[in-house]
Parts: structure tokens; sequence; C-alpha cells
């Protein structure tokens, strides 16, 4: 056992090199490439500023990627918490001082880099709920206490991003925070208690949504009630997505997204953007690569041999796929709309940098496959 | 250890199980997502792509141009002339108001021009366009050009715009055009659907009654526009039809001329083809000029026109009510002796008044006229003859006669909206409208044309016309229609209906025929025998052309121009003895007490062609102040005959 841990530090660089996941980083290169392609349109086919700064973005999270990629799975383990807290702290730190946009006070100041913290806790409590599982029994894991401090875990930074207000991202983070206690084996009925609870206070909880929260919830309901108002983002990505056809418009000739009729076009709405372009083929080519790249994870996951890792890549593979998920459902109305990033494609530096990070510690889960850790 | 083993496995063992489970889901989730991409884009694909183009493409409307009027010779009288306008679409312009006070300055706006113009700002969607200027001058318009770098958002445009070249000559027959209003869009359904800012339409006259047949069709242009409405890109253009030209009967020479004759005066000249029908002109004075009306009537031109006391805006040759005085009296002996009231020869003594039914019937003569016969008493003019014919005839029978020469009937059918019927009374009549029985001395005063009795100068006209034709009915027109029926074809048709024995008084009503067949012109006879009309001509003839008649000074000798007429002066308020001892001169009596001046005529005499009513408000007597006008001016039609006669035979499909 010893042997192996140490056998596994060892490697060299090339070795590796040798061992990163190529067709995982393929994916990313091609996801990468459509999104910048899809920002240039946005940019109506001129390099503008959200093409350059999402470029430079792109390039340089990911070099920091195959960077991150290089550290043991071992340091991404003995940081686990130091990670959730250093995060946490930010996310507290956005509440007291964060700078305020469009009504939301989510990002931080850090100098060199406007920071949206609820981005980076989507991968905080992944990781964190990955090392506070790592060396529980399966016998334990339901235990009092320790579904006391799993919510614990949970509940502070929801609370947090929910008070900035952004509901998406709070939502986004309870979704893979519970995806990850039940991948560890929390037992079957405590979800089935919370879900009940969950459908007996939705009543209250609508009464605590912000006017514009709720506007969104009825407009998902039925558009047309207001179609220049609340539903107007829904009919016309609707609008966009259904006139794409078969083939759609086009490169650069989306008309819904140059004409401006597309609201968000650079951020959620990119898939609208995207799917008015290059049709129905387009749309589910790229379903293709997401799929590959979440079976890639989860591949990763069920290799290694440390259970830190496995539950991260599970975690994280089914994390990224909600988020894919919720975004494309919303844009095709299929959900109410809340603010999520489709991950990659979409305009942000912190979401982008999430990203980033979880595929570097899958990457490292990969290189390390063989590693033990205690 | 073993333990820890054991419950290692089991943990691993569970991971992958949920893991898998959950790998299920996600499947399920994906094909969900794929699903609704599907009907999204395949099966409602044309469903969202007409969303996505009703989204990006607007029609933006131009307005229709203006059908033309034109006059019996095709010149233009109503046109279209180019105008320049500076157009503004808000939603186009950075800064409105910087701009706006750029323009104020360059086009030397007046403080209020500048609030009205912003106001129509806040009234109108961002993307319409905003007139600025309806018509710059040559200055202006280059100004703008030259300044156009700094105005951005601004747009000099070449417009049509209607134009009457023509001015005061032709507003009352035309009508004018002007902004449209809430009620015009109300009332029109037409002009609803073809609406854009700034058109006009017709407010009165032709210009209205016309106004689907002239509008004419929009044109389009489809642009790509964006959410905001912004345009991008012009997709085409559809050039739209101009209205239908509508050419009508009237000669322009004539009309000026009328127009000079009763420039400073009130009244109305109208003249008529008596076989025809077609006005040659009509004018009604005071006029005022239409293009006025084009870019809003300012405040000033408004209350000029609108306080002058001889109201200009009325059309008084066919809205002008008035009591026609003797040049009824024609009619009056045609009745008398189609009813064998009278014979020529019957003769009554004039001593300048007549007691009857204890009151004092004067003569216009305060000497008399002494011993006169019917023919001496139209030449004449004597009233005394006048009132006991009346009273031997009766205000009934008189009547008919005069409804059948169209006295107190509208002339053209639904023309003009503004037309109006006049009145020719009868003992029913006052029964009905009054509620009082019939005075006998009311069939004197009515006899000449005095009283109840109000008629219109174009009813006058068409009156003479129907006489001076042999006593035949016509059918007036404005418009030039080159179906309509050939001289000789209307001639015969007189003729065919001279020969036919027809019922005397059937012809008040409706004929059958005339019912069934509403189109049919049947120019039926309006008399029983054709002598007693020939009688009345000769005897106007004389009024004109022997020493003792009373327009005997406006009479033309040559034989080309000689015409036959008959004066009218109509009392406007009942005379006191007092007055009448004085004796006074018109230019003496205050001028809205003055009598009205009639005269009406045809000529050539030896081969009728045209009728005149000539009508000067409250002129004096209808010799010194109507009938030298009428002279005038039948030496110009007969003078333009000959070119219209030209005319005539080129413009008339043979049918």
């Amino acid at each position: 056992m010893f042997q192996q841990s140490s056998y596994a530090e060892q490697l060299t660089f090339f070795q590796k090199l040798k061992s990163f996941d190529f067709i995982l980083v393929a994916c990313v290169l091609i996801l990468g490439l459509v999104s910048n392609l899809s920002m240039f349109s946005t940019d109506g086919g001129e390099f503008l500023y959200h093409t350059k700064s999402h470029l430079i973005r792109f390039l340089v999270f990911f070099i920091l990627m195959l960077f991150l990629s290089f550290f043991s799975l071992r340091f991404w383990h003995s940081t686990a918490y130091l990670f959730y807290i250093v995060i946490l702290g930010f996310l507290i730190w956005a509440s007291l001082y964060g700078i305020t946009a469009s009504g939301s006070q989510r990002w931080i100041n850090l100098y060199f880099i406007n920071l949206q913290p609820s981005e980076l806790m989507k991968i905080a409590i992944i990781v964190c709920f990955a090392r506070f599982f790592h060396r529980e029994q399966i016998t334990n894991v339901s235990s009092f206490k320790n579904i006391i401090v799993s919510l614990a875990i949970l509940v502070m930074p929801i609370v947090l991003v929910v008070s900035q207000p952004d509901l998406g991202t709070s939502i986004l983070i309870a979704a893979s925070g519970i995806i990850v206690l039940w991948l560890a084996g929390l037992n079957i009925r405590y979800f089935v208690y919370s879900g009940l609870v969950l459908l007996i206070s939705f009543p209250f909880v609508i009464s605590f949504l912000k006017p514009y929260q709720k506007l969104r919830i009825l407009s998902f309901f039925n558009p047309d009630r207001d179609p220049l108002g609340a539903g107007y983002q829904i009919i016309q990505s609707k609008i966009a997505v259904g006139s794409g056809g078969l083939t759609g418009k086009g490169f650069l000739q989306g008309t819904q997204s140059y004409l401006e009729f597309l609201p968000e076009k650079h951020t959620d709405f990119i898939f609208t953007l995207f799917s008015e372009e290059h049709g129905f083929i387009g749309s589910v080519f790229l379903l293709i690569i997401y799929g590959i790249l979440i079976y890639r994870i989860i591949k990763i996951g069920s290799i290694s041999r440390s259970y830190f890792g496995r539950l991260f890549c599970y975690g994280f593979g089914s994390a990224i796929f909600i988020y894919i998920a919720v975004n494309m459902s919303m844009v095709l109305g299929l959900l109410p709309i809340v603010g999520s990033p489709l991950p990659i494609m979409s305009y942000g530096g912190s979401s982008m940098l999430a990203t980033m990070i979880g595929l570097s510690i899958v990457m490292s889960t990969k290189i390390y496959h063989k590693q033990i850790i205690n | 250890m073993f333990s820890s083993n054991d419950s290692n496995v089991r943990k691993f063992n569970t991971i992958n199980r949920r893991v898998f489970i959950l790998s299920i889901a996600k499947g399920v989730v994906f094909t969900g997502i794929l699903a609704r991409l599907f009907t999204l884009q395949i099966s409602d694909n044309k469903k969202y792509l007409t969303l996505s183009d009703k989204n990006r493409l607007r029609e933006w409307r131009l307005p229709p141009v203006r059908g033309e009027f034109k006059d019996y010779f095709n010149n233009t009288i109503a046109g279209n002339t180019e105008v320049y306008q500076l157009h503004v679409i808000p939603e186009q312009v950075e800064n409105f108001k910087n701009l706006m006070v750029r323009l104020k300055i360059i086009l030397s706006l007046s403080d209020k021009e500048f609030s009205k113009i912003v106001k129509k700002k806040n009234q109108q969607k961002p993307w319409e366009t905003l007139i600025i200027s309806e018509n710059l001058t040559w200055d202006q318009f280059s100004k703008v050009n030259y300044y156009l770098h700094e105005l951005s958002g601004a747009k000099p445009v070449l417009s049509v715009a209607r134009s009457y070249p023509f001015k005061e000559n032709y507003t009352h027959v035309l009508g004018y055009v002007a902004q449209a209003s809430e009620k015009d869009l109300l009332n029109n359904e037409n002009i609803k659907n073809k609406h854009v800012p700034g058109l006009r339409v017709g407010k009165t006259g032709l210009e209205k009654s016309f106004e689907n047949e002239l509008i004419g069709s929009n044109g389009v242009q489809r642009y790509e526009v964006n959410a905001f409405g912004k345009r991008i890109k012009q997709l085409n253009f559809q050039k739209g039809d101009k209205g239908k030209e509508i050419k009508l009967t009237l000669d322009t020479e004539v009309q000026k001329l009328c127009n000079e004759l009763l420039a400073n005066k009130s009244g109305s000249i109208s003249v008529m083809d008596i076989y025809t029908g077609e006005v040659i002109a009509m004018h009604s004075s005071p006029s005022f000029d239409p293009n006025l009306f084009l870019y809003g009537i300012s405040y000033k031109d408004w209350d000029t026109i609108k306080n002058n006391p001889n109201k200009p805006l009325i059309n008084k040759t066919i809205s002008g009510l008035y009591s026609p005085g003797s040049t009824i009296k024609p009619v009056v002996a045609l009745s008398a002796l189609e009813n064998n009231v009278i014979s020529p020869n019957f003769k009554v003594r004039c001593t300048g008044k007549m007691e009857m039914y204890g009151q004092t019937y004067h003569c216009w003569k305060k000497k008399g006229h002494g011993i006169v016969d019917l023919r001496s008493a139209i030449i004449q003019s004597c009233d005394t003859y006048f009132y006991e014919m009346s009273r031997r005839l009766g205000v009934d029978r008189l009547k008919v006669t005069a409804s059948r020469f169209g006295l107190g009937n509208k002339v053209f059918n639904n023309l003009y909206k503004e037309e109006k019927g006049g009145l020719f009374p009868s003992t029913n009549w006052k029964k009905a409208n009054l509620g009082q029985g019939w005075v006998l001395g009311e069939t004197l005063i009515t006899g000449i044309g005095q009283g109840y009795v109000q008629t219109t100068p174009l009813q006058l006209c068409l009156m003479t016309a129907q006489l001076a034709n042999g006593g035949f009915k016509i059918y007036p027109t404005l418009i030039s229609n080159k179906y309509q029926e050939s001289l000789e074809k209307i001639k015969y048709k007189m003729g065919q209906n001279l020969a036919k024995e027809e019922k005397y008084d059937s012809s008040i009503i409706r004929t059958a025929e005339e019912f069934f067949r509403p189109g049919e012109k049947d120019y039926k006879k309006l008399f029983r025998n054709q002598e007693n009309v020939k009688f009345v001509l000769e005897a106007m003839f004389a009024s004109t052309n022997q020493w003792n008649g009373t327009s005997y000074k406006s009479r033309i000798e040559d034989p080309k121009y000689q015409f036959a007429g008959k004066t009218g002066t109509a009392q406007v308020k009942r005379i006191t003895e007092e007055q009448r001892e004085l004796d006074l001169e018109t230019s003496q009596i205050p001028y809205e007490d003055r009598d009205h001046a009639w005269f009406i005529a045809f000529g050539p005499y030896k081969n009728p062609r045209y009728s005149i009513s000539v009508f000067v408000e409250h002129g004096g007597s209808g010799s010194k102040a109507a009938a030298p006008l009428a002279k005038k001016v039948i030496k110009k039609v007969i003078d333009r005959h000959e070119e219209r006669e030209k005319l005539r035979k080129r413009n008339l499909v043979n049918i």
C-alpha cells in the first residue's frame, strides 16, 4: 500500500503527461473553440470586447488547468477543507463588501480580477464533501452527527448566495451538494423526507421570493401572459431555437441574436444563439461533446482507487450534467428562467475558472488514479 | 483492517450502484432535451420561422400620390408639386434635444413651431417619421444640406404635395385638402387603411367627394429592424399607384374671367352647356387660396377667411340660397301659358301699384307701365302684370312648372355634400311646415320671385338652360366622361321626345322607365306645347335687344354673340312707404340692405348653346350690376366655343 503510493508520487513529468486524458482535453478544446466562435457571433462578427476577453480567459484558465493537473490528488485532498473555507470567506466578504451589479451583490474585487465566489463554491462544496466522506465508514455515513455537519456545510453557502440574491447559483450549489450526499451513500429515506418537506414548504418559499422571481415562475407556465415583459426572454429564445431548423441559419446569420431580440446572449442564452445558427444538427453535436465530457469524468472516477477521487469525479460529472440540463431546459422553455451559465460556453470568468479547477482535479485523479489516500 | 476493508468494499459498491442509477437518470433527461430540440427545430420550425420573420421585418407605408384634376383643356388645376421636407426618425437620433436646438437655429423656427414639433414627437412612436418641416424653402433646404454632417438623424426629403396652380379660381369647385383628422379616419375606411402621418385628404368640394378615387395606394418599404425597431437595411420597395385622374368640364379661361369680374364683390357666376349639361364655369366670390390649407393654415389667415362677412367658405353657386327675383318670370309666364290661364294677348293696366286683399303691391316702376301684354311684361319686367297672372294661376300650378325646370331641387345628385336644394313653396308645403294656411297675397309675391322661394344661382342657370334648349330636361355634370352621349345624339333624343305624345303631368313623378333604368338619360320634354317655350324665349330676347328691355344696355349686336336674358333684382328687406318715397340710389343704402342683383341669359340667340346665371349679392339692380358681367362672360364663352367643340370631337368615343 505504502509502496504503491510512493510509486505514484515518483512519476516523471512525461509519465504524467502520458497519462493525461486526451479525450477530455479534446472535448474541452472543442467546447472552447465553439464557445469562442459563438462569442464572436454575439459581437456581430467582429473581434470585440466579449470575444477578446472570453478568448483570453479560456486560454489562461485552460493553461491553468493543465498546470494544476500535475498537482497530486493528495494535495487536493489535504487542501479540500481549506479550499471550502477560503471560498466561504470570499462569500462572506462578498456579502459585506461585494460589488453590486444588476441588483445583486455577487462579486468581490481581487484587484486583478472580479471574482464571483458563488461559482467557485459549486466546486468547493463537492471537494469538501469528497474529503468529508473519504474516511467515513459506510455504516456511519447516515449518523446523526454526519447529517448535521454535512447539512451545515451545505446550508451555509446556500444562505449566503440566496441573500446576494442569486437564486440560480444557490439552486445549483444545493443540487451539486445533494448529489454528492446521495452518492456518498446517505440513507435514501432522508432524501424522501426532505423532498416531502420541500414540497410542503413550497408555498411558503414562494411567498419569500422576490416579485421578479415570482414573475419568472408565472411566465414560465404562461409566457404569453406578458410577452414584452417577463415572458419576453422565453418567447424570444424559443423563437430563435425553433427558427434555426435542421441546419440553422448559418454562422453569423442568426437574426434573433444579430438584431438583438435575444436577451443575455453572451451568458445564459449562448446555447440559443448557437442553436439558431447551427440548427438541430449543431445542437446535437454540442450535446454529444458534453455527453463525452461527462462520460469521461465518470469513467475516470470509476478507475480511481481512492474514494476521494471517485466521489469527486462522480459528483463533479453529475454537477456538470445538472448545469447543462438546467441551462438548456431553461432556454428551451422547459424550466423557469434562473440564472445558470452553460459550462465553458457561457461568458463569465468565475464560472470558467471553477469548471477548469474541477477538470484539473479530475485530470489529477486520472494521473494519480492508483494513489491511495489515507 | 478486514472489517475496514469490508466496509470499504461496501462503500465502493454503494457509490458505484448509485452512480449507475444517476447515469440512467441523466440519459433520460438528455433524451428529454433532445426531444424538445426536435419539436422546436424540426416539427415546429415553420411556426417559429414565421415568428422570427415577424420580429425582424417591418413595413413602412409611404404617403400615396394623389390623383390630379384637369380642366376640359387638360390643364392641371389640382396637381402635385415637389416639396422639400425635413424628416427625423427620433429613435435614430442620438441626442434629440441637441438636434432640435441645432435645427431651430438653422431653420430659424419660432418657439411656437419648436414646441409644436416636440409635442408631436411625444405623441408618436419613436420609429415613426417625425416631419420637422413639410415645406422648406430652397434656402432652408440647402442650408440643412450644408450642415447635414452635424445633424445626424435628420433627413432632407424630396416629397410631393398638393398644389392648386390657379389658386382661388377653383377653390369652391375643388375644395381643398388638409391633414386627415380623427373624424376623416372614422368616416372613411379607405383613408384609415391608407393613413400615414401627414396624409392629406379632401376636406370639401370634389376633393372630398372623390376621395376614394383620388387617394391612390401607398408605396411600401420593407426593412429589417432590430429589437428596438431601428432599421438595419432595406429589403425591398414597392411603388404605390397614383390616384385616378379626374377631368372636369370646366374651362379655366372662363373661370378666370368670372373670378376677375367678381373681384371685390360677393356673388356667383355659372355657365352651362344647354344640351350636354356640362358646367363650363362656376365660381363663387369671395374666394381664397386653397394652398393655404396644405401645411396648416395660420391663425391669422384662418381668421381673415372665417370672419369675412361675405363668407368665402361657402360655395354660393350651389349652397347659397337667395330669392331669385324677376329671373323667375320666364317660368311663371310659361306656367300660365301652359295651363291656359292667359293668352299672350291678355292685358293688364299697370299704375305702379295694385290694391289687393287690403294690401298694396308695388311695381318696381313707380309711375307704372301703362297697358301691357305678356311680351312687354317680360321685356320690362312689369310686376303688376305678374301679380295678376300669378293670382289667376295659383301657387300650386306654378310650383309644378318651376320644379320641372329645376327650381327647389339639387342640381347635382350627390356630387357635393354641401349642395342645397332650396325651396319652391306650395300650399301643402306651408301647411306642413309652417302649420298655416296659404295666403293669396303670398302667391303674388311668389310670382315675382320673392317670399318663400329660395334658389341657388346654379339652379337658375339650369332653369335657363332647360328653357333655352327648347324645354328639355338635361343632366348637369362637372365630370368630363368620354363615354357621355354626343351632342347629335342628345339633339336627336330631344327631337324624338318632341314628337312623342306624353301625358302632361306624369313628368313630375319619376317615370317607370327612369325608375328601372336609372343610368339612362331620356332628355324628356318639360312642356305641353313648345310654342309657349318659344314665346318666352323670344320675349327674353326682346328684353335684352329691344330698346325698352331691362338689359338693353348690355346687349351685343353682333349675331355671333347676340344673347337673350332676363334681369332680376331681389329685395332682401321689406321696403317701407317712407323708403319708397325717398327712392334712394343703391350706394346710399347700407350694404346689407341693398338688393341682390341677378341676370340669367342664353346665347347665341340664333342657335343657343350656353346658359349663364350671374348673381351679385347686395349688388343693387340686376340690369346695372349683373347684366354687364354676363355680357363679358358670354362673349368669352362663345369665343372659346370652337376650340371646345374641336376637343369634344376628339374626346368622345364613338358608341
